[in-house]
């Protein structure tokens, strides 16, 4: 068959927007100082709930042993209270529907669950009772720390985690963010008694966001959650990541990884936060580059060049730092090419202007995909509690969209010139440097360095 | 103290029509957020691959992509996209699916966009060599440059299972891929993406009567073909013991799973609901048995799970399928000893049962995963359109959770005694690199 040519007259037009549900949040700080945010949501019958906790490490040359220790506390603080031991609360959630994860990332702790609504002052009891009476007992906190050193082993020995562990190293140096997963040896020197204390030191209400979502009312919801946490109390507030650094690009780093098929290309650098003017344009201007399928750098290097199944860039936040993030997974014979692609679509976001359809296409795609991810009951807790961690409220999100809808070609392009031109942004690629240095070199200065993974855990 | 008892059935309401080209036809109505899901259900799966032609399924998912009679390459993507819409699809062992999930206004034009490629994809050679590259990436990515990347999905079946068509690898050999030509995707088309060969489900915020004409508008004029009988993919039930071994170059612990027929998904439902019941019992959290035991009892164990069905949805697959339990052990812990624990435990519920409390704690947990996925629109209407696929009853998703609730504890002490060590399939995954 000859290639088809879109003719837009058969296209069929859109009709009028139905109006997007607008949730009603009811917010209340309780005496301990914990926020709780209720919002009822009609749809099936169950609750989410999000505790966060700022977690982050106190001090930079505290970092390493904090983040190990985080990593052991997350799993640790399930282990048993001085009521239960670990079955014993997993058992009283699973009656109600409910699972507590809890995961610590450089900024909190987030303990999760989705429940039967009728399950919820039960679960806020468990809760509660994680909270004020983890009891650590040593001999499981023992068994949890070299699960974690195992689990590390494991995760360090994924490609993905390299390339993201190496970028991270190279864009905050000293600063905690850095360190994206806990070095094995500080992990197995994770005691309980450190646990005990970093516990009651850290694990506080004042500052810390409770969040439920679903099937409840809004007033009861609240009033469970102020009878069930009033016990939940303690001296001091969360502590906050310090201001992260922006460090110069720097050389291209290869990360030596013999014998890959495949390299890992990563870019970052620095975005706007969320609260910064310049982030509507700066995520359009992401989307447009290699946010979505419709995007130039899927066009170009999986759907014109078959380099990369799954290209793709992005803006993510932390507390203390936002990031604009490019990553392709390539074939090891096509390293150079697709850098070279990828490096040329960064340059022509920063140097040429998007068109008005690229720019209305973003939009509508932001737009349609926020509406979509807080359509059900888990993405609004999960957005809200996100967040809640920068100290944001829901009015954020309808501030967001209007500021959206009013960016224009050229602020996409100022904001391309100063986030996306490739100059900006710091490299690493993972794969086998035999392989793949001399073709990357042929574009810049190159430094290669072996595995972090191959030290063995 | 349980849900047991709580209501838990999904009363969407279920329209179903069939239009004369044979297309069926299910509309899933649900006006409380302003957003629709259109699913496409092929009835081809990586289960009707021919010999020769491993990974063509999936291959030809990705063509799909490509554009259509009206729709040029790219297009396919911008028109969602552009609407504020998110699309995809997937292959699995017995279909193939292709979804959207758009503001409501935009249900037509998703519409238009499934019929232009039911009735004439974009089968090119310059399209085709394109995503055999671009698949290959994908085998590269999630198989050939990680750890664990074929472990067990695609290595489990070649031991637990006899027939071509439950052995082999449905993402493909580089081989086959390579070799895949215009013809075959054009014989593949006209052979299983027949209009009587689909189901068209469509959920969400939408006028019943009206998306009916436009369905009739947009797919009644698709031609209708022979629709190819459904293949029979069950099998005799083993009667021996299976063990194999890998290596894992890139792995730096090694790994052991175990996988066992189960009763009929389809044929048996009834029976095959207590196994659902009993993977859950066994793996799913801290309460679970082969938690405890593997993972903080006996610390055999730094992670365990276990699941029905090769992707681990039970309820989008035909006969045959496994349960399989997948152990990642440290390398001091002997694999005899992991093997020996999980029978243990699988032989403590065959022997002395389960008490209704545990059994209640359980359901309630499962119930309320199932809820969760049809909290979204789009996980709703995929759900609905598998279950008219797979079990003809699309209505059956929304019943699922009740079914689930009203399973005794003898059926999930019978299906433990179906869990036989020496029925097994045993694959012991050998970390040979160590980290790199």
């Amino acid at each position: 068959m000859s290639a088809p040519v879109l003719d837009l007259d058969l296209i069929p037009p859109l009709g009028e927007p139905r109006p997007q549900p607008v949730p009603e949040v009811a917010t209340t700080t309780l005496p301990s100082g914990l926020d709780v945010v209720v919002v009822p949501r009609p749809g099936v019958p169950l609750v989410e709930l999000r505790l966060r906790v700022p977690f982050a490490a106190g001090t930079p040359r505290g970092a390493a042993q904090h983040t190990a220790r985080a990593s052991v506390l997350s799993g640790a603080v399930l282990l048993g209270t001085a009521q239960h031991d670990a079955t014993g609360i997993a058992q009283a959630l699973q009656g109600h529907g409910a699972e507590l994860t809890v995961a610590a990332d450089p900024d909190r702790l987030l303990f999760s669950t989705t429940l039967l609504a009728e399950g919820l002052a039960p679960v806020l009891g468990v809760l509660a009772e994680v909270l004020t009476a983890a009891a650590y007992p040593a001999d499981r906190v023992e068994a949890e720390r070299d699960r974690v050193a195992e689990r590390i082993a494991i995760a360090r020995s994924q490609p993905g985690v390299i390339a993201r562990s190496a970028l991270a190293a190279r864009r905050y140096g000293a600063h905690p963010y850095a360190a994206q997963l806990p070095a094995p040896e500080l992990v197995g020197k994770v005691g309980a008694a450190a646990l005990r204390r970093l516990h009651r030191e850290r694990v506080l209400p004042a500052g810390s966001t409770l969040v439920l979502v679903g099937d409840l009312d809004a007033a009861a919801a609240t009033d469970a959650v102020a009878a069930a946490l009033g016990e939940w109390t303690g001296e001091g507030t969360a502590v906050g990541a310090p201001p992260a650094p922006t460090l110069a690009p720097g050389h291209l780093e290869v990360v030596d990884r013999p014998g890959a098929v495949q390299s890992n290309i990563r870019l970052g650098g620095p975005a706007p936060g969320r609260t910064d003017p310049d982030l509507p344009a700066v995520r359009l201007a992401g989307m447009v580059f290699g946010g979505y399928f419709s995007s130039r750098l899927v066009e170009n290097i999986r759907e014109r060049r078959g380099y990369s199944y799954s290209p793709r860039s992005a803006v993510d936040h932390l507390a203390a730092a936002s990031s604009f993030l490019v990553e392709a997974d390539v074939a090891t014979e096509v390293t150079g090419p697709a850098f070279l692609e990828t490096w040329a679509e960064l340059g022509r976001m920063a140097l040429a202007p998007v068109t008005e359809a690229e720019l209305d296409a973003a939009r509508r795609y932001v737009l349609g995909s926020m509406a979509l991810s807080t359509a059900t009951h888990a993405g609004l807790a999960s957005t809200l509690s996100a967040l809640a961690g920068s100290g944001l409220s829901a009015e954020w999100l309808a501030e967001h969209q209007r500021a959206l809808a009013e960016v224009t070609v050229d602020q996409v392009q100022e904001a391309a010139r100063r986030y996306l031109a490739p100059a900006a942004l710091t490299g690493v690629v993972v794969g086998d440097a035999e392989r793949v240095t001399d073709a990357l070199r042929a574009l810049g200065p190159v430094d290669v360095t072996a595995s972090a993974a191959a030290d063995p855990a | 103290m349980t849900a047991v008892g709580a209501d838990l059935t999904l009363r969407h309401p279920v329209e179903r029509l069939s239009l004369d080209n044979g297309l069926r036809v299910v509309l899933a109505p649900d006006r409380s957020v302003p957003v629709v899901a259109v699913t496409v259900f092929y009835d081809v799966g990586m289960r009707n691959e021919p010999e020769g032609r491993t990974g063509f399924a999936h291959l030809f998912e990705h063509v799909m992509f490509q554009g259509s009679a009206h729709v040029p390459k790219m297009e396919h993507a911008r028109l969602v996209q552009a609407a504020g819409g998110t699309f995809n699809g997937s292959t699995h062992q017995d279909y193939t699916n292709y979804y959207e999930a758009l503001p409501a206004e935009a249900l037509e034009r998703a519409l238009f966009l499934e019929a232009d490629r039911m009735a004439a994809p974009a089968i090119t050679e310059e399209n085709l060599r394109n995503q055999i590259d671009v698949v290959k990436e994908e085998i590269r990515v999630n198989v050939l440059n990680r750890p664990y990347g074929a472990f067990p999905w695609l290595q489990l079946p070649q031991i637990a299972f006899e027939s071509f068509a439950n052995t082999h690898d449905g993402y493909g050999s580089f081989v086959d891929l390579e070799s895949s030509t215009v013809a075959d995707a054009t014989d593949f088309f006209s052979r299983y993406y027949a209009p009587g060969n689909a189901v068209l489900c469509i959920g969400g915020d939408l006028d019943v009567a009206q998306t009916e004409r436009l369905v009739r508008r947009w797919f009644g004029p698709v031609e209708a073909r022979d629709v190819p009988p459904t293949p029979h993919t069950g099998e005799p039930s083993p009667t021996t013991v299976r063990r194999d071994v890998v290596e894992d170059r890139l792995a730096p612990a090694p790994a052991v799973a175990l996988g066992w027929r189960v009763p009929d998904p389809v044929g048996d439902l009834d029976t095959y609901l207590g196994t659902v019941l009993l993977a859950e019992l066994l793996s799913e959290g801290d309460a679970s048995r082969l938690e405890r035991r593997l993972v903080h009892d006996d610390r055999l164990a730094v992670a365990q799970s276990s699941y029905v069905g090769l992707f681990g949805d039970p309820f989008d697959v035909r006969d045959a399928t496994l349960l399989t339990t997948q152990v990642h052990h440290p390398a001091a812990v002997p694999v005899d000893d992991v093997l020996a624990a999980v029978h243990d435990e699988i032989g403590r519920v065959a022997g002395e049962g389960v008490t209704a409390e545990e059994l209640a704690r359980v359901q309630a947990r499962a119930g309320a995963q199932l809820l969760r996925q049809a909290d979204s629109v789009l996980g709703r209407t995929l759900a609905f359109g598998a279950a008219e696929l797979v079990h003809g009853r699309a209505e059956l998703a929304g019943e699922l959770a009740a079914r689930l609730a009203a399973v005794t504890p003898d059926q999930v002490q019978a299906a433990a005694r179906g869990l036989d060590p020496g029925t097994a399939a045993v694959l012991e995954l050998r970390a040979t690199g160590g980290a790199r």
